[in-house]
């Protein structure tokens, strides 16, 4: 072994930046990656039908959500189960995403108080076993479009795009929730109850024609409101977005990344004295 | 990183005395609240009342000790004296309150054997699982798969979930992945007494071999007459202070004295 003069660890020197951090996720990618696999395979091992549960539940949900609400709003959407489908797989990708870094972090916790492992790995992961969650469910959105003879549009290409705005903007704000709940375990009891209502001030289940012009400009408010237009516009509306609607979703989801990042990370040397 | 195997058949030369862990006048504070605050209502309050009241809880003042490199280095005292403190000191998993800690060489801490196992993945996917918490890459571990399924003497188990081994062969294949490689620094907390004796000799000869490739080990035990056989100096931790450090034998028998 070859003697080294510099230090590994010099703790007169060591200080977690946001950019040290992103090093060190690089560092530990197979750990990621390995997290990932994890969650994915051990989810569903024990059920005969496995991973196809991650296609099947959204499919399962569209159809209650359809059977109930259809009666209501079928007079101004047509295609309705694909509206409901594609605004459902965002809102799900979301909410699971962020409750998952949550969880993470509580999980992953307990070992960063015994050993050195970058703490943004486990937000980072969560979001990326959701990704791949979200990929897998294009399928039955495929399928519900077959189904119901609705069109397919060439403007679906902008897909991509969307997922990464959603994404980014889905990574942010779970590393922000995660680091909260760190501190204040209520956090994650009351965000359940916030994602119930965020989910109905989105315009998920119901079209956006409802929504009354007077309260329109507050609905514009909401992050989530852009980010399912990134998708419902190339999938349903068969156009991809303006730039007036582009650029809302591209500002959230870039500003909360760097907000939850920092965030993140300028609270991580207290992890270990707390989680 | 080369495999146990590869090093034993290396000759390292030791010189003189060289530091591998410098601990200067680290002191750690955990900030204990008085009373548990858990929701924002409650702090929000509390905070313009300014009443939340943190106890300073001093785990460890004012330690400073060196550890050579190549040696075995034994930590003593009783529950709650800070040794636990110290390591994740060490291992960079808390920053020093106050002081400075200086380590020159990668050091791979034993997490709590299993600790990370998924109990639905097999034997074999939980290793590779295991091996990246540690920090090492695909690469890494597929170098030592083989050794670490031998080692554990798992061959016929390491496609079953793990859920259905025996806590034995648990602590075996955790142990087995942790010690894969050969380290510079090794940490071990209380971890030297799993598995059945057979298993606990062929520990103890690979803690040995660690030893004659110039590995630094640093371990906690309660078990003091380990750790006289096992280590070069011993220091004896209490309330958060050095109480003593040196030969083995003396440290622990100032540390008997104390405590009969």
């Amino acid at each position: 072994m070859a003697s080294t003069s510099k230090p590994v660890y010099d703790s007169a020197s060591y200080r977690v930046s946001a950019i040290s951090e992103l090093k060190e996720l690089g560092k530990y990618r197979y750990l990621l990656g390995q997290l990932i696999r994890r969650d994915i395979l051990t989810r569903y091992k024990r059920s005969v039908l496995g991973v196809a549960w991650t296609m099947l539940n959204p499919l399962g949900t569209m159809l209650i959500l359809t059977f109930v609400f259809s009666n209501f709003f079928k007079s101004n959407v047509p295609h309705y189960p694909v509206y409901i489908l594609s605004g459902l797989l965002v809102w799900n990708f979301f909410s699971q995403g962020t409750n998952a870094a949550i969880s993470g972090l509580v999980w992953g916790g307990s070992l960063l108080k015994r050993i050195y492992i970058p703490s943004s790995v486990f937000g980072v992961s969560a979001i990326g076993t959701a990704l791949v969650n979200l990929v897998l469910s294009l399928v039955p959105l495929v399928i519900v479009m077959l189904v119901d003879g609705a069109p397919f549009f060439l403007s679906m290409l902008f897909l991509p795009v969307s997922i990464l705005l959603l994404t980014a903007f889905t990574l942010g704000f779970g590393l922000f929730i995660s680091s909260l709940a760190v501190f204040f375990p209520d956090v994650a009891e009351m965000y359940q109850v916030l994602l119930t209502a965020w989910m109905y001030l989105t315009p998920i289940i119901y079209p956006e024609s409802l929504i009354s012009a007077r309260w329109l400009p507050v609905y514009k408010i909401n992050p989530m409101y852009w980010m399912v237009k990134m998708f419902r516009l190339p999938v349903f509306e068969g156009r991809i977005p303006t730039w007036q609607e582009f650029l809302p979703a591209f500002a959230w989801a870039i500003g909360m990344l760097v907000v939850g990042w920092i965030y993140f990370t300028s609270k991580t040397e207290e992890y270990a004295y707390r989680v | 990183m080369p495999t146990v195997s590869e090093v034993i058949e290396e000759k390292i030369q030791f010189s003189t005395p060289e530091p591998i862990i410098q601990l200067e006048n680290v002191s750690v504070s955990y900030r204990l609240p008085t009373e548990r605050i858990g929701t924002f209502k409650e702090y929000a309050i509390r905070k313009l009342q300014r009443k939340i009241r943190l106890e300073k809880f001093w785990a460890l003042t004012d330690v400073s000790l060196q550890v050579n490199r190549g040696e075995v280095f034994g930590l003593i005292g009783n529950n709650g004296a800070g040794k636990s403190t110290m390591l994740k000191v060490i291992s960079k998993v808390l920053k020093p309150t106050k002081g400075r800690v200086v380590v020159y060489g990668r050091i791979a801490p034993l997490l709590e054997l299993g600790a990370g196992f998924h109990p639905e993945l097999s034997g074999r996917e939980n290793v590779f699982l295991n091996g990246a918490l540690l920090g090492y890459s695909r690469s890494e571990m597929e170098s030592v798969f083989d050794e670490i399924v031998e080692f554990s003497e798992l061959e016929q188990f390491i496609d079953s979930p793990i859920r259905t081994y025996s806590s034995g062969m648990f602590a075996r294949l955790g142990f087995a992945v942790a010690t894969a490689h050969v380290p510079e620094v090794l940490i071990l907390d209380e971890i030297l007494s799993v598995g059945d004796e057979a298993f606990q000799r062929k520990c103890n000869i690979r803690m040995k071999s660690f030893q004659q490739a110039g590995t630094t080990v640093l371990m906690v035990s309660h078990a003091l007459d380990m750790l006289e056989g096992m280590c070069n100096r011993i220091a004896w931790i209490d309330h958060g202070k050095t109480q003593k450090i040196g030969e083995p034998q003396e440290v622990i028998a100032a540390y008997r004295g104390e405590n009969l």
